[in-house]
């Protein structure tokens, strides 16, 4: 059998069957439900009906806070004491006291009593109609139409509309582009990261078990080290087919059961909250805050269509397989440079630089995607991975799409060169701490 | 003697360091032969050459007549000095991989292995991991590795260091049992009791160079100074007046009226004369030539001394 193949499968198994991998695949989707659901369980759960009681003795808010769906407020005058007595016994489950002077006296405050702790929102949603009817209040004091100033804050909406190719208008959306983007640029960063660093260690594993040169007695170093990235990159790719299938069962199970109830009589929010999940994870989170109503939801759906889709897929694949690769074999020749992982730092930061730089760059570019900045870094190979894929849902002319990929993949060739040439001399220098200054030398060493 | 490995003039340098000096060796079938020299010398510069973990800059190196080439990797048994094996992976799984590694089939590897750890009597360590097994348990198990795939040339590097004395001996017979099978096996090691023990030939290397090559029988002759070791029983100053004029004692020692001596005999005198001068004086009770060890030929030809020195006293 190909010697090649021998070491992919060994590198391959050996980290499937350790029980981290099982752990990690199996937590990684409950980690990822848990951020996606949790916030929107919590926020439905806060949905919990208040029958509030309001003892207003200034008089100043009767009959004038608005009711909803889920806070109604009922107007009292008996003292608090009685009042009390009926939060004990119901209907209301929360009582607010206004005192007299509330409107002048500055110091004080209004006073929410309650049997049961009232959400976040309920409280917000109250001290926000309170504050409403004062500052009208204080304006008519102060003979201010308000009507006028309605009109003076009107708000301004912007429209971005793309003009396609063919000459037809395009509504885009923004926000979504940029959650597009960056949810890919993440994803690429920490796959680069973590499987890059399991290279790494694995290679200082067979330095420092003095495996190294009992193997390569028997195959090229850089078929070695080549085996190596293939098997941990099919590692990766296991994991990650396994955390969506994962994701989808969990997502399934938990829409059926979770959320039953509660979309029983909500059922426009349960579609609007279903879209939402069953999205694009990345364009989800982000979503998720702006959706208040379903007519705002359908129409980011709508947007979402707009995004070229398998474009971005392909571009993803592509961008994260040789990103991975380059950036495995730099984390292959730092590992055989060193003899344990305490040592590492020194070379790892200096890798690890253009991926940061890679980040901050990409808050620019979501201000101006099409600046020369820009058009550098996303072709600059040690970039393009995580800036290109920031640029890509605004839209990226085709031949720079094509110019990127092939500086990638040369620069992919041109960095699993330099590293195969310090990999196979540094996997066999044990004991002296390397110098960047030898590394440089290694690099001159006949084979 | 046909000579299984041929290596030709060569260099090799690390940036301005040269690690190997127009060394040439020529191995023969079917021996042992032992790569020797002080540490950083540039024996494992050699081997890895031959193991073509690296290539020469200049120089060339043939295996069985034909130059070294990457098919001749599976023909090649090494066990390098710095050497392990996986942890945390089982003894079953780790010696299955290195010996496809070698180009055995799976099955055939398998058949092998039986055989070896049936042998050593280790079948119970199959399913164990590594770092489970004791230092000396994990060099039996390494060993197997290198010599399952029956390689025409072994290369063992400190073969017996991790090994307890039994288990040395145990090695060692096997070393020798492969030399019987028809294997060749270059041996490097700092262990000149072994050397002169298992090895037919040697080479030594210092500072880059070869300095001394030959069979080990050729260079302990051509190392010998001359020097007897005499005890007797007698007169010590008849027998020293004798002495004078043919020979130089090196050192005496007496206790009561035994008399130990060691003599460096001068340009004309033969062992017959000492005696028959002696003979006149005293009675003999031990004379023989002391010929140097591996261990002092090592040390006077490093540090270009006189191949003598007072240790020599309990070689032969």
């Amino acid at each position: 059998m190909n010697k090649l193949l021998l070491i992919i499968q060994r590198e391959y198994f050996s980290r499937v069957k350790k029980k981290s991998f099982i752990l990690m695949t199996i937590l990684g989707p409950l980690l990822m439900a848990g951020v996606l659901i949790v916030p929107v369980w919590l926020a439905m759960r806060d949905k919990t009906d208040h029958q509030v009681l309001v003892l207003d003795h200034s008089g100043l808010f009767v009959e004038k806070l608005t009711n909803t769906k889920q806070i109604k407020f009922t107007y009292g005058a008996e003292s608090i004491a009685s009042a009390k007595l009926k939060l004990k016994d119901g209907p209301f489950d929360l009582i607010m006291e206004i005192k007299g002077d509330a409107l002048n006296d500055e110091k004080t405050t209004p006073v929410l009593y309650y049997k049961k702790q009232p959400g976040i929102s309920t409280e917000q949603y109250i001290t926000n109609q309170m504050e409403n009817i004062l500052f009208d209040y204080r304006l008519q004091g102060d003979s201010i139409d308000i009507k006028k100033i309605d009109k003076a804050r009107r708000q301004v909406q912007l429209l971005t509309l793309k003009v396609t190719e063919n000459g037809n208008d395009e509504k885009t959306n923004t926000e979504i582009n940029m959650a597009i983007g960056f949810g890919c640029a993440i994803a690429i960063y920490f796959m680069i990261f973590m499987y890059g660093s399991q290279v790494m260690r694995g290679v200082i594993e067979e330095k420092s078990n003095r495996i190294v040169e009992v193997i390569i007695s028997s195959v090229k170093p850089f078929q070695l080290m080549l085996g190596k990235i293939i098997g941990v990159a099919l590692v990766g790719l296991t994991q990650f087919i396994l955390w969506i299938i994962l994701t989808l069962i969990l997502q399934a199970a938990i829409t059926t059961f979770l959320f039953k109830n509660e979309i029983a009589d909500k059922v426009k929010q349960n579609s609007q909250i279903e879209k939402v999940m069953k999205n694009d994870l990345s364009a989800g989170i982000s979503t998720m805050e702006k959706v208040q109503t379903p007519n705002e939801a359908i129409a980011i759906f709508n947007d979402l269509d707009k995004v070229n889709f398998s474009q971005i897929i392909i571009c993803f694949a592509f961008f994260f397989l040789f990103g991975y690769l380059l950036y495995a074999a730099l984390f292959a020749a730092i590992g055989s440079a060193v003899d344990n992982e305490a040592d590492t730092q020194q070379f790892i930061l200096p890798v690890t630089i253009p991926l940061i730089l890679s980040f901050i760059i990409a808050q620019n570019i979501i201000k101006d995607p099409d600046s020369s900045m820009a058009q550098f870094f996303s072709i600059f190979p040690l970039t393009s991975p995580i800036v290109m894929m920031v640029r890509l849902p605004f839209g990226v002319p085709m031949w720079e799409l094509l110019l990127s990929m092939f500086m990638l993949i040369i620069g992919f060739l041109f960095f699993t060169w330099l590293a195969g040439k310090i990999y196979r001399t540094g996997i066999l220098m044990y004991g002296k701490k390397t110098t960047w200054k030898e590394l440089g030398k290694w690099l001159f060493y006949k084979g | 003697m046909d000579s299984i490995l041929e290596v030709k003039n060569i260099n090799k340098n690390y940036g301005h360091y040269q690690a190997l000096k127009d060394v040439s060796l020529h191995i023969p079938e079917k021996s042992i032969f032992g790569l020797l020299g002080p540490n950083g010398a540039g024996k494992t510069s050699l081997i890895r050459i031959i193991n073509q973990i690296t290539g020469p800059d200049s120089g060339e190196v043939f295996f069985c007549g034909e130059k070294l080439a990457p098919k001749h990797v599976d023909l090649i048994g090494y066990l390098p000095e710095e050497r392990g094996l996986y942890k945390k992976m089982s003894v079953g799984e780790q010696v299955m991989y290195l010996a496809q590694l070698k180009g055995l089939k799976k099955n055939i590897a398998k058949e092998k292995l039986n055989h070896w750890f049936k042998k050593f009597e280790i079948e119970s360590w199959w399913d164990k991991k590594i770092e489970e097994l004791s230092k000396g348990m994990q060099q039996k198990v390494q060993f197997i590795v290198t010599v399952l795939h029956e390689p025409k040339l072994l290369i063992l590097d400190e073969p017996f260091s991790g090994f307890d004395p039994i288990n040395a001996q145990l090695i060692k017979n096997e070393i020798l049992e492969l030399r019987e099978k028809g294997s060749t096996i270059i041996f490097s090691t700092h262990n000149m009791g072994s050397v002169e023990e298992l090895c037919d030939n040697i080479a030594l290397i210092n500072k880059s160079e070869k300095i001394l090559d030959g069979t080990v029988n050729d260079i302990r002759k051509a190392h010998r100074s001359n020097t007897y070791h005499i005890i007797f029983k007698g007169n010590l100053l008849g027998f020293t007046n004798a002495l004078w004029a043919g020979a130089e004692i090196l050192e005496k020692k007496s206790s009561g009226d035994i008399h130990t001596l060691t003599v460096k005999l001068l340009r004309q005198t033969t062992p017959n004369a000492i005696l028959e001068a002696v003979l006149q004086n005293a009675e003999i009770i031990s004379f023989h030539e002391i010929v140097p060890s591996m261990n002092d030929i090592f040390i006077s030809v490093v540090e270009n001394k006189p191949a003598l020195n007072t240790q020599s006293y309990f070689t032969e």
